[in-house]
Parts: structure tokens; C-alpha cells; sequence
């Protein structure tokens, strides 16, 4: 009986660690794992949710000022980047799954491309902040917003907020590119196949949850009051 | 993959005991090894690369121990202070920051750690039949972080401390104190996560890796209640995470998320607060039930009355556990229906943790009892825990925590179960399991002398703060008015006691690990895994996968089982 | 040495004896149930103790019976525990109506007390005996907690917002206050003294001090110094709504929302106007955070509270009907509320 830790040379799969029985059953604890954990990033992303939230209710009409500033063009042509990353993603993990490396290889350096674009934006975008000096911090006004009073005040808790969430996100996407490359990198080598590609598909499940959670964030943020 | 019937190797592993009184040598014995996970290698580095759950436990043991002593110090200085009313021993300052690392080294470094990181990381593969965790390295990188963040705090501490109190209360925490706040709480953010991961590696090994034969319901009741305890971790550390990072935010860059005067709001912070610190209580005690359940067991040699109620209890207990937090904010101005709500549910989280208390008691009765260390810390451990506990509902009791909230009252409670109830498990499972830890036994004189001295030193040091807290002497007073004074020279009294009680385990341990006789693979007659092995155990645990064919705690064949 | 060790602080509130003996229920149900556990954990340890290393009790594995009248007996004791000490809750916080009003700052590390009638105390409180007296709390800068053990009350002192919380002490007599939320480097020393005094003496007590400004007054100077009453005017024709009877009704808001104008409103209408913008009117009030401290927002409030209805005819933008009566509203009745100088010293 060939068992699924057993290459086809007869010796045990060089990625079946010693303390799993088989490959799928190595397979089945990364993925649990990896659910687990973005169940985690879910809490971890709520408590600014909940503060978003709180805030939003108390100061709607700072929110709507705030989110007006922001360019829904860039936006929206984020959302649309980031969602074909997810794309090239998944086709990435079905490249690596029938052994196509190559095809894996460029699907990958293809969403590397993608969210490369998509933090470039933000950098436009954050540049734009700066600019205007809506920036949290001393150097807050929200002159730029064309707001006075405590609307202006409270402003700047709004874009606190901004910059909390895209930013945790953009650094999730940061931490994510890196780890990409390298799956490149092997793909390109042959390592992964039809008996073993998890490194891919659990990177799979956390670029989709990245996905996601913009797909949360920018209404919440940039479409406040429009209609 | 080969399996392995049971009683048929001479090597004895993976078996289950063999037919007989289990007090008597076993057929097979297994041969205690030449070669186990202590001395398979040597060196630094073979101990600080090594992906063993065993000797990251042992990394684990250090650590914890190290920071246990180091928060039991605090402690000390705080009850020499509070010996006379003036604050004469330290300054105001002082004072406020020795309190504030007392609760933070032994809240984030001690409780939540010792028994997950130590015994759990150590057991929980072998209990299943497991070589290791399902991801070992992953163990391995949670002691590193666990140590980055202790090494935060530490910086905080030596560079002049933190004086917030544990719970860094914002606008005190973010516009008012002047000590390192945000080192610290880069500190906790860290260790976080190596709880986060810690949970993360229990529930898919407890999940994925066990062996032919072990259903959830032949578990042993260590592991239910380290999987409702990583079902804590994992969803729950995340949010006091964020939390750490807002209050850092605000603090750095002076925004308005819970500072009032810019339109925040310092009530949200302590639900935020709450949401993770209460749901993290459970974290502290749920890991100590389980070892209770496990050494009540033993001690009584019979399988845990209720078996199936006291698992899902563990459960209940974590589920619940996360909807009570608001009974901390009674008088923080909360809306009164909030209050009833939180309040209700508070009561609800005690009944599970009753069922659990009646369920061992239960399981003594006609059992046959040996009062040996680890059985007295757990009687110690059901006592003080439902004193504990039972004074929780004081505190649930929305009238009378209006009274009692911010008092010592809650600090008597608060101890008696993390102390009185989390820190006995933690010694009760390390006596239970040194020799199977360490190959060697401990002076069990000794050891009963520490238990009995611990238990005393500690009723007399907390039971007086239960009345000082109803009289009314606030927590967190460096100066107090002269008649609290009598309760609390007799609370310092016992804190001496009880200090000196924490320092004999610590001399016989260490020396039992040179000097002490070496321990044969079962040495209590247990029934488990993890006891199917030599002392100390090789490094892969089991050669071969054990197959398990009986139920849990099967001292005595399930058929002549009595029905009441 | 124990002669004279006290258990628990003095009843001197009319809720101390609710809250005593809600303590002295639980310590019984938790006396009991440490016996029960304790007695039986003692007698089965040493009734079964091992007798021989091979023996092997019989099993048994558990009783769905007992699990039940161990489960269910607990969560009755429980849910009666419940009931009973929520309406003790109840009970501190149903403010009767004609409550003295008593005002308190907290801040680093003192306690301000004002009373309306214009006496200010530091980390002091005089009360009359016998009359239900209303704290309304709050901070300059940190959570503080005001807390007076004997009258078993206790409440957060919240900046940016007002708690509140009443008793109705029942012995003369000085009595510990606390502050019980830490607050930083003095908090131990943030304390002082309840002094009630019989109606009598608490009467020569309030006119012997110096000041006698009451608390409406300074408002109403504060009010016009701010001016105010230029949009707020009383002849309708301001641009603001008038302000006349307005304390304690409901006032419906420009999304059609109602909100009860009681202190936190007012308070908030000060220093944040735009966050509720009356029906009919443009949101056009300015801001007036930064100019006014929290003890002249109690003035202010104060001043309001006092400012009697107007004949014939409500503000605009009010409905008709009072406030309705909730846990923690203060007042039922439409009446402007009476002078409270007057009506202390009553018994």
C-alpha cells in the first residue's frame, strides 16, 4: 500500500513532519490551524469595528465629512485590484495543486503585482492625508473638509480610525508579500505538486481573508452618507 | 502505519495496564530508558532550537518560575507596606508601581502561562498518543515571544516602572501617568500573541492527533479543559491586543479615541478591557480544574464522577465566560439594564463551575483515597475554589458590588481562586507529574509540610481582606485609615507564611532533580498515556502509536460499574 | 487586641440594612455550601482511605438524578440571589422626587462639592439627616469613585459625563469618604468626611457659611457672561429654543428622535450642540468646550433647572408630556422644581 506520506520513489514525502501520520492528515492540522488563526485576526480586527461603530453613532456627521475627503475612485479601483488578487490567488493554489509549477509561479508573482499595486495606492492616498493635514496627531485640521466646530474635532477621531484599520490591514498585506515570493520561489523549484501544496493553500486562506476584510472596510469608510 | 495491541509488548508501550491490582508491577514494566528527551542531547543550543513540546515545557518552567518570583516579591514589599497604615516603607509612586508590575508579571506572565505552557505543553501530546504538538516550531517560536514580551516589561521595570495598575484604566493610562506605559503594553501585546498561538497549537492537535481509539469522550479531563481554555486564547487575546494598540496610539500620538475632552469615551476602553480580561480569568482556572479532575482520579483511584458533565462543564464555563464581562463596570455609570444582564449571566458562568466541585467530591465517595501531595493540593484546590467562587456571587450581586466594587473584597476574592484555586493546581500538577516530568521523585514529607504550610499561610493572608473590603478600605491604597489596621498586619502575617511556604518546593524540587530517587513509569498507579511511558519519557513519546480500547480512568472494568 | 474588631462599617444610609442583609444571606448560602463541600471532601478522604496498594474501589460513574438536584438547586439559590439584589440596585437608583441636589468634582486629588445653594466644600459633604440627598458626579480629568462605606454607596466619577447616584442617610454622625477608582499617585490620600448633621444644625451649618451664592444664581451670571440669552431668549423669538420649563421635559429632536432634557443633556447640548439639533431649528449653536469648566456647567445646568415654564404656551419644539418616570429619571412631575434652599431643614 502506497500511503499518501510515501513519495512515489518509496521514501517518505521530505515535507511530512515526524510527528504526522500522513500527508493529508498534515494537511487537515494546517488547515484547522490556519481557520483558528483567522478566527483570531476576526477578534482582533473587531475591537476597531467596535470603536468604528461607537463612533460612527456619535459623531455621524464628522464620519460623513471624513469619508467624503476620500477619493472613491481609488477606492474602488482597490477594491477591484484586491479582488483579482484573490483571483490570481485561488488560481495560484489550483496551478500548485496539478503540479503546474510555472503556472503556479506566475499566478503568484501576478498577485504579488496586484497588492503591490493596491499599497501603492494606499501610498497615494496616504500621501494625500499628510498633504491635506488630516493626519491624527498635533498636526490635524480639518480645514480640508470644509467642517468647523466639534464636527472638526471629532474628525480626527474619525480618520484615527482610518488609519488604524487600513493601516492593520495594509500591514496584513505587507507580511503577506513577502511570504508570496517565497511560495514563488519554491513553486519555481518543484516543490509543491498533487500529494503536497498546504504552504500555498493555507497563504491561499489568509489572502482571501485580507480580501475580506477590505471588502468590510471600504464601505464603512469611504461611502459614508453618499448616495 | 503500524499499530500496536494492547499487552502484547514486551517494551510495554502502548499498552494499557495489564490485568491486575493496578498497585501491583505491572506485567511489562517498561524499562526506564538510557536515553530519554533530557539526555538525547546536551548544550545550549540543543535546548534553545529544540521543537520538543517536552523541553519547551522545561523552557516554560523557567520562565514562569522566574517571573512567579519575581511578582511574589512585589507582593511582599506591598504587605511589609501595608503593616502600618502611613506609607512610610515607599513612596506614593512607588508603591503604585510595585501594585501595578505585581498584577501584570502575574496576571500576563504567571497565571495565564504556567499550567497551558508548562503542563500543557508538556502532556497534552502524550495523552493523545502523540509525538508532538501539531506544530512544533510554532510552540517553539511561543516561548520566544512569550520571553520578547517579558523582556518588554522587564525594560519598563527597570527603567522606572508602571503605575496604572494592570488594567491601565484610560484617561490615567493615556494622558496622565508619566511612567512607561507603552513599553509595557508592547510587553503584554507580545506575550499575547504566544498565548494566542499556544491556543491556536492545543485545539488542532487535541483535534487532529489523537489516537486510534481515543474519542473525545475517552479524553482525559485535562484535555477538555485545556481545549476550552484554547478556545479562550485564541478568540479572546486578540481583543485586548487591539485594545494595548489603541491605548498606545492615543498615548503617542494624543487622539481622541478614550480621552473625553476630545470626544472619546473611557467607558468603551473598559469594555474592551473587560471583554478579553474576564473571559482571560477562565484561562487562569479551567487549565487548573483539569488538573484536578486528573489528580482527584488518580487519588481516588476511580474513574471522575459525571465524567461527561464535568468535560462540557469545562466548556460551558468558556462560552459564558465570555459574556459576563460588565459585571466589572457596575458602578462605572453603565445602564442598569446592561447591569442585569451581565448580572444574570454572572450567576449562570458559577453553576458549571458548582457542578464541577459536587462531581469530585462525588467521585471520593466510596473511592479509595490516598492523601498524598498532589491529592492535597487538589482538596486544597476544591475548598478554597468554592470559597473563591461562592464569593463571586457577592460580587455578581448588583446592590451589594456597588458596596463591595474597587474594595478588598474583590482583591480576597479574586486571590482565593487564583491563588487558593489556579496556583494550587499548578503545584498539584507539578508534583503529580515530576516524575514523569523529571525521572525523579520528590520528598514527599517535605512536600506535604509545604502544602499544608501553603494552605495556611494563605487563608490567613487573604480571608482577613474579605472583611477589610466590606468595612471598606479601597484597593490600591498605599495609605489606609488607622482601623483597617489589625486585618491587615494579620494579611501580611499570613503573606510572610505564605512566602516561605512557596520557597520549600522550590529547594526539594531542585534538589529532588539530583538527589532524588528515580521514579519507575508509574509511580502514583494512574491510568493514562502519558503514563505508558518511561520516566522521563523518550523523545518521540510513543514508538508506536498506542491503540486505547478502554474509556477513561477504566481503574476498574466498566461492567461491575455501580449505578446510583 | 479583637475587642472591637469591627466585621462591617456602621448603617448610617436607609439602603445599608438592604445591602446588610443581602451580605449576611450570602455569607449563609456560602458558609453553607464551604461546610457542605469542606465536611464531606474531610469525612470521604478518611471514611474511604486506601487501606491496601491493590485495592480497587468499584466504579460509578454518575447519576443524571444528582447532576439535576445539583444543578438546578443552585441556579433556584442563584436566580433568587438575582432578583433580590437587582432591586436593591433598584433601590439606590430610583431618585425620589424632591431630592436634595448636591454636585461633585472629582479631581486629582481632591474632592468639589457644591451645593445649590451656592456652599462649596473640599473633600467634605454635610448632609441633613433623614432627607434623600442626589449626588451628581463627575471628573476634571481621571475616573475617581466616590464611595462612603456606611451608606453602601458607591459610584464612578467619569469625566465627560455625569453619574448619579442618591441616599438618604439616617445617623448623625462623620463618616469615611474614599475615593475607590485609582487615580494616580495620591489616590489613598483622596479622601474625607460625611458629616450629617440633624435638620437643625445642618440649616445654621448652611447659612453660617460665607457664600451665598447659590448654585442658580452663579449660573444665571455665568449664563448671561457666555451670552447665551442672545439666541436663547425668552420672548420666542431667539434662534435658540427657549429654555423655560425646558428641564425634565422631552424634547423631539430634528431626525425625529426624543431625548429627556436632564443634566447629561443640557450638558452635552453645551458642549457638543450638533450632537442633538432640536426639531425646528438651525444647528447653528456653537461649541462651548474649552470656555466653560465642569463646575460652571453645574452652574449653568443649575441655572436651567431653575428657569420656571413659561405662561401659556411651551417652548418650541417641546411636546406637552413630561418625562416618563425610568429607574434613574429624576424627576415625574412638569412643575419646575422647587427652590431647594427652602424646602432644606424640613424633616
Amino acid at each position: 500500500m502506497s500511503s499518501a506520506a510515501e513519495t512515489h520513489e518509496g521514501g517518505l514525502h521530505p515535507a511530512l513532519a515526524h510527528h504526522f501520520e500522513s500527508l493529508p492528515a498534515q494537511k487537515e492540522a494546517a488547515t484547522l490551524g490556519m481557520w483558528l488563526f483567522l478566527a483570531q485576526e476576526v477578534m482582533f480586527f473587531g475591537g476597531l469595528f467596535i470603536a468604528y461603530t461607537v463612533y460612527r453613532n456619535l459623531y455621524f456627521d464628522a464620519f460623513a465629512a471624513g469619508s467624503h475627503h476620500l477619493d472613491v475612485t481609488l477606492g474602488a479601483v482597490n477594491t477591484a485590484v484586491l479582488i483579482c488578487s484573490s483571483l490570481t490567488m485561488a488560481l495560484a493554489v489550483h496551478a500548485s495543486a496539478i503540479g503546474r509549477g510555472r503556472h503556479a509561479v506566475v499566478y503568484l508573482l501576478s498577485t504579488v503585482l496586484l497588492g503591490s499595486v493596491f499599497l501603492g495606492i494606499k501610498v497615494v492616498e496616504y500621501h494625500d492625508k499628510f498633504v491635506h493635514h488630516l493626519v491624527p496627531g498635533p498636526g490635524f485640521s480639518a480645514e480640508a473638509l470644509g467642517v468647523t466646530g466639534e464636527v472638526a474635532r471629532s474628525a480626527e477621531t474619525y480618520y484615527a480610525l482610518y488609519f488604524a484599520m487600513t493601516g492593520l490591514h495594509a500591514l496584513h498585506m505587507v507580511v503577506g508579500i513577502p511570504i508570496l515570493l517565497f511560495l514563488a520561489f519554491k513553486a519555481h523549484r518543484g516543490a509543491y505538486g498533487r500529494d503536497y501544496n498546504t504552504p500555498v493553500e493555507m497563504t491561499g486562506l489568509y489572502w482571501h481573508f485580507v480580501d475580506i476584510v477590505w471588502i468590510f472596510l471600504f464601505p464603512l469608510l469611504y461611502l459614508i452618507g453618499r448616495h | 502505519m503500524s499499530t500496536t495491541q494492547p499487552g502484547a509488548d514486551a517494551r510495554g508501550e502502548g499498552t494499557r495496564p495489564p490485568a491486575g491490582p493496578p498497585g501491583a508491577p505491572p506485567v511489562a514494566e517498561p524499562r526506564p530508558s538510557r536515553v530519554n528527551y533530557l539526555n538525547v542531547s546536551y548544550g545550549v543550543k540543543s535546548w534553545l532550537l529544540t521543537t520538543d513540546h517536552k523541553r519547551i515545557a522545561l523552557l516554560y518552567l523557567a520562565s514562569v518560575t522566574l517571573m512567579f518570583f519575581l511578582g511574589g516579591a512585589f507582593a511582599v514589599l506591598i504587605r511589609l507596606e501595608l503593616v502600618t497604615p502611613p506609607g512610610d516603607l515607599v513612596q506614593s509612586e512607588t508603591y503604585n508601581k510595585l501594585f501595578t508590575l505585581h498584577g501584570i508579571i502575574m496576571v500576563f506572565f504567571f497565571l495565564i502561562p504556567s499550567i497551558p505552557a508548562v503542563l500543557g505543553n508538556f502532556l497534552l501530546p502524550m495523552m493523545i498518543g502523540a509525538r508532538d504538538l501539531a506544530f512544533p516550531r510554532l510552540n517553539l517560536a511561543s516561548w520566544y515571544i512569550y520571553t520578547l514580551g517579558a523582556l518588554f516589561t522587564l525594560y519598563a521595570l527597570v527603567n522606572g516602572g508602571v503605575d496604572t495598575g494592570w488594567t491601565f484604566y484610560p484617561p490615567y493610562s493615556t494622558q496622565f501617568s508619566n511612567t512607561h506605559v507603552l513599553a509595557a503594553g508592547i510587553g503584554i501585546f507580545i506575550n499575547g500573541f504566544s498565548s494566542i498561538l499556544t491556543g491556536l497549537n492545543f485545539i488542532v492537535t487535541t483535534h487532529r492527533m489523537r489516537a486510534p481509539g481515543l474519542t473525545w469522550f475517552r479524553l482525559p479531563l485535562f484535555v477538555w479543559a485545556h481545549y476550552a481554555t484554547s478556545l479562550i486564547m485564541v478568540l479572546g487575546t486578540p481583543v485586548i491586543a487591539v485594545t494595548v494598540l489603541m491605548v498606545a496610539v492615543e498615548r503617542g500620538l494624543h487622539l481622541g479615541i478614550f480621552d473625553p475632552t476630545l470626544g472619546g469615551d473611557p467607558i468603551l476602553f473598559q469594555h474592551l478591557f473587560w471583554i478579553y480580561s474576564h473571559p482571560a480569568v477562565y484561562i487562569m482556572v479551567l487549565p487548573a480544574m483539569g488538573v484536578v479532575s486528573e489528580v482527584v482520579t488518580c487519588f481516588s483511584r476511580k474513574r471522575i464522577f459525571g465524567y461527561s458533565v464535568v468535560a462540557l462543564s469545562s466548556l460551558a464555563i468558556a462560552v459564558i465566560g465570555f459574556l459576563v464581562w460588565g459585571h466589572h463596570m457596575f458602578v462605572s455609570g453603565q445602564s442598569t439594564f446592561a447591569g442585569m444582564v451581565f448580572s444574570l449571566l454572572s450567576y449562570l458562568v458559577a453553576i458549571p463551575s458548582a457542578i464541577k466541585v459536587f462531581n469530585w467530591t462525588a467521585t471520593l465517595y466510596r473511592g479509595s483515597v490516598s492523601l498524598q501531595t498532589p491529592m492535597l493540593y487538589a482538596i486544597g484546590f476544591i475548598g478554597l475554589f468554592t470559597i473563591g467562587g461562592l464569593t463571586g456571587l457577592f460580587l455578581a450581586a448588583m446592590g451589594l458590588d456597588v458596596h463591595v466594587h474597587d474594595t478588598y473584597f474583590v482583591v480576597a476574592h479574586f486571590h482565593y481562586i487564583m491563588v487558593g484555586g489556579a496556583i494550587m493546581g499548578y503545584l498539584g500538577g507539578i508534583h503529580f507529574w515530576w516524575p514523569k516530568i523529571t525521572g525523579r521523585l520528590y520528598p514527599e514529607w517535605w512536600a506535604r509540610i509545604a502544602a499544608v504550610v501553603i494552605f495556611a499561610g494563605f487563608n490567613l493572608t487573604f480571608f482577613p481582606q474579605f472583611v477589610l473590603g466590606y468595612l471598606g478600605m479601597p484597593r490600591r491604597y498605599h495609605y489606609y485609615v488607622e482601623e483597617f489596621q489589625v486585618l491587615n498586619v494579620m494579611s501580611s502575617a499570613g503573606a510572610s507564611i505564605l512566602g516561605v511556604g512557596y520557597l520549600i518546593p522550590m529547594a526539594y524540587l531542585v534538589w529532588s532533580m539530583r538527589y532524588g530517587p528515580k521514579a519507575t513509569a508509574n509511580p502514583w498507579g494512574a491510568i493514562g498515556l502519558e503514563w505508558e511511558t518511561p520516566s522521563p519519557p523518550q523523545t518521540e513519546n510513543f514508538p508506536r502509536s498506542p491503540v486505547v480500547t478502554w474509556e477513561a480512568y477504566e481503574y476498574a472494568p466498566e461492567e461491575e460499574a455501580r449505578v446510583v | 487586641m479583637f475587642t472591637g474588631l469591627p466585621l462591617f462599617p456602621e448603617q448610617a444610609s436607609s439602603v445599608a440594612p438592604q445591602v446588610d442583609a443581602l451580605y449576611f444571606y450570602l455569607i449563609a448560602v456560602s458558609g453553607f455550601f464551604s461546610v457542605l463541600i469542606a465536611t464531606l471532601v474531610v469525612y470521604f478522604a478518611l471514611r474511604y482511605r486506601r487501606r491496601s496498594e491493590s485495592e480497587v474501589p468499584q466504579p460509578i460513574h454518575g447519576s443524571v438524578k444528582l447532576e439535576l438536584v445539583w444543578t438546578l438547586i443552585p441556579l433556584a439559590i442563584v436566580m433568587f440571589t438575582f432578583v433580590w439584589s437587582t432591586r436593591v440596585y433598584f433601590a439606590m437608583h430610583r431618585v425620589p422626587p424632591g431630592a436634595m441636589e448636591v454636585y461633585v468634582v472629582g479631581k486629582r486629588w481632591m474632592w468639589k462639592v457644591q451645593h445649590m445653594t451656592g456652599q462649596r466644600e473640599i473633600n467634605e459633604l454635610h448632609v441633613p439627616v433623614g432627607v434623600p440627598v442626589k449626588l451628581i458626579l463627575t471628573s476634571e480629568d481621571v475616573i475617581h469613585s466616590f464611595f462612603i462605606p456606611a451608606f453602601r454607596i458607591k459610584k464612578d466619577a467619569v469625566p465627560g459625563r455625569y453619574n448619579s447616584i442618591w441616599f438618604q442617610a439616617t445617623r448623625p454622625g462623620t463618616y469615611h469618604l474614599f475615593c475607590a477608582e485609582y487615580c494616580g499617585t495620591k489616590h489613598s490620600q483622596m479622601i474625607g468626611s460625611v458629616t450629617v448633621l440633624e435638620p437643625a444644625r445642618f440649616q445654621a451649618w448652611l447659612t453660617g457659611d460665607g457664600s451665598g451664592v447659590s448654585l442658580a444664581s452663579a449660573g444665571e451670571r455665568l449664563f448671561n457672561e457666555l451670552a447665551c440669552v442672545t439666541c436663547h431668549r425668552a420672548d420666542s423669538v431667539g434662534r435658540g429654543p427657549r429654555l423655560e420649563g425646558l428641564f425634565g421635559k422631552q424634547v423631539r429632536l430634528a431626525g425625529g428622535e426624543t431625548a429627556v432634557a436632564d443634566e447629561t443633556y443640557v450638558r452635552e447640548s453645551i458642549l457638543n450642540p450638533a450632537g442633538k439639533v432640536v426639531a425646528g431649528y438651525q444647528p447653528i449653536m456653537p461649541t462651548y468646550q474649552g470656555l466653560v469648566s465642569e463646575e460652571g456647567l453645574m452652574q449653568l445646568v443649575a441655572y436651567i433647572q431653575s428657569l420656571a415654564a413659561p405662561e401659556g404656551g411651551s417652548p418650541l419644539g417641546t411636546p406637552e408630556e413630561p418625562a416618563p418616570a425610568l429607574p434613574e429619571a429624576q424627576r415625574g412631575e412638569p412643575a419646575p422644581p422647587p427652590d431647594r434652599a427652602r424646602d432644606l431643614g424640613k424633616p
